[in-house]
């Protein structure tokens, strides 16, 4: 009992070391600029552009159902006007940057595990260092980087259009005019609803790239291990986006 | 000039060298021959730094490899060729930006790196290719364009790994032409990690044979086509009955 706890404890430490490793080597390539530059750009629209449908299609969803919710919540006994305060607060605050943040670790995620896992299975890595060139500044730090600045733009317009298809149900839905909605809308409205969101959105990014990136890089064993390690990239990046989420809430709320 | 010396390397329980040392002198191409999972391209691969040693050293031009910082490893590494076993080409690239790539931390001019990368493709008969991805190309002519990214470098070491596994004979004739006209126009000195006795016979000045993670002989070609050595003999002639220890095949049984 004691000998397998002692060595469960042993692997954990490892693989914090390990990751501790990656991060600190990151860092210091984060430093070769000529090299990550130019590739930032094309991740960016690759982690960035390409998410946009999934996060339209979940923040329209998402809009509707937060004005109905509301509206039946409230049962009369709150002004209906504040079906707008509550779907502009939840969309900035939370859902948006949660959910879109969770369809993300699916899509970005796994894409990055996979692709890097491909490359490190096929020696496309090793490669890469025979050219002289060092796979963190090749590979990840233009992927962290795209999902940090993209992250919160996706979230963002995400939010936006969350509001809007509140909004359109409200007013064909709900027995609200505009006006009623934008009242609510602006009724207890602060900038920081909106910083707040985006914060953590770009929270968000960077943990799911750096962790689809460790997984990537870390796979070992062919067509299984780049399996393995790009579910494991994409529940882990779930998992960090629930942390950070609670985090974030106890930090600045 | 490269050495290994007395390099012990494992992974978890397995042991997959045990004093493994070798020089390597200017100008010469040195073939380590061994059974699959022997550690041949571990050994290789140690060179480059992609694999420190758990204890010895591996010396190229007198540098211990797993000693350089950051910049003393990439400038080694902008002076040595590898040729790896699948070729490891990037798949998203075109066969032009696979050459190119590594050219371009030579700071060259355009148009420097422009003709180095067409002579590489020259060399390996592969002009008129360049648009052309990887998953276009036969395993062959993966192989060949491995070989000009490896020589755009114009490197002073080149490192093959298992150049002509997984090719039919006639195509793994021409790649060892093409390591032999390589050595020639670019007097490279090289080391060739195979199994492939005929290539190793075709383009080795001496051979190396790696058995239980030391080298058990090394010799010229002749020195090796007559040894007395039954593990290598059996090994040569690629006949389990002639020599004595079967059990080589059992211990070289993991990829």
């Amino acid at each position: 009992m004691y000998n397998a706890l002692s060595i469960r404890v042993a692997g954990w430490l490892t693989q914090v070391g390990k990751v501790g490793n990656f991060l600190r080597d990151v860092l210091r390539s984060s430093k070769e600029v000529g090299t990550w530059a130019g590739l930032t750009a094309v991740q960016m629209r690759r982690i960035g552009v390409q998410s946009l449908p999934i996060a339209i299609f979940i923040a329209v969803f998402t809009g509707i159902v937060l004005s109905l919710l509301s509206s039946y919540s409230f049962t009369g006994a709150v002004p209906l006007y504040f079906v707008g305060t509550f779907v502009g607060k939840a969309m900035m605050l939370e859902l948006a940057p949660v959910l879109v943040g969770l369809a993300l670790a699916g899509r970005v995620g796994a894409n990055i595990a996979a692709e890097l896992g491909t490359m490190r299975v096929t020696e496309q890595v090793d490669a890469l260092e025979t050219l002289a060139y060092d796979p963190n500044s090749y590979l990840v730090v233009p992927r962290v980087l795209a999902a940090t600045l993209m992250f919160p733009a996706v979230v963002a317009l995400a939010a936006a259009v969350g509001i809007v298809s509140g909004w359109i149900t409200s007013v064909n839905l709900l027995d609200l005019s505009t006006p009623e909605f934008v009242k609510g809308l602006r009724l207890f409205y602060q900038f920081k609803d909106l910083w707040f969101g985006l914060v953590k959105a770009m929270s968000f990014g960077a943990a799911i790239a750096l962790i689809g990136c460790y997984h990537g890089l870390s796979t070992r064993g062919g067509a299984e291990g780049v399996g393995r390690e790009t579910t494991t990239a994409v529940v882990r990046g779930a998992e960090s986006i629930l942390v950070l989420d609670a985090f974030w809430a106890v930090v600045l709320l | 000039m490269i050495v290994f010396r007395d390099v012990y390397k494992s992974f978890g329980e397995k042991e997959v060298l045990r004093g493994f040392s070798l020089d390597v002198q200017e100008g010469e191409t040195v073939v380590v021959i061994g059974y699959s999972g022997s550690g041949k391209s571990v050994a290789l691969k140690h060179v480059v730094g992609l694999l420190e040693p758990d204890q010895g050293d591996v010396e190229v031009d007198g540098q211990v490899v797993h000693q350089l910082d950051r910049d003393g490893l990439r400038g080694l590494r902008s002076e040595i060729g590898f040729v790896f076993q699948f070729a490891a080409l990037f798949d998203s690239m075109s066969v032009w930006d696979n050459l190119t790539l590594g050219l371009k931390r030579q700071n060259l001019s355009q148009r420097e790196m422009t003709e180095r990368a067409r002579e590489s493709l020259a060399m390996v008969d592969l002009l008129g290719s360049e648009d052309k991805f990887p998953a276009e190309l036969s395993g062959g002519m993966r192989k060949r364009v491995g070989l000009a990214r490896a020589i755009a470098l114009r490197p002073k070491y080149l490192l093959y790994d298992e150049p002509t596994t997984g090719l039919d004979p006639v195509t793994a004739a021409v790649i060892n032409q093409l390591m032999i006209r390589t050595r020639e126009r670019l007097g490279v000195t090289s080391i060739v990690v195979t199994h492939d006795m005929t290539s190793a016979y075709a383009v080795g000045d001496r051979i190396a044979m790696l058995y239980r993670g030391a080298i058990r002989q090394v010799g010229s070609v002749e020195q090796i086509q007559r040894t007395h050595d039954a593990v290598v003999r059996q090994f040569i002639e690629g006949r389990p009955e002639a020599g004595a220890d079967a059990e080589a095949a059992a211990a070289g049984g993991t990829p």
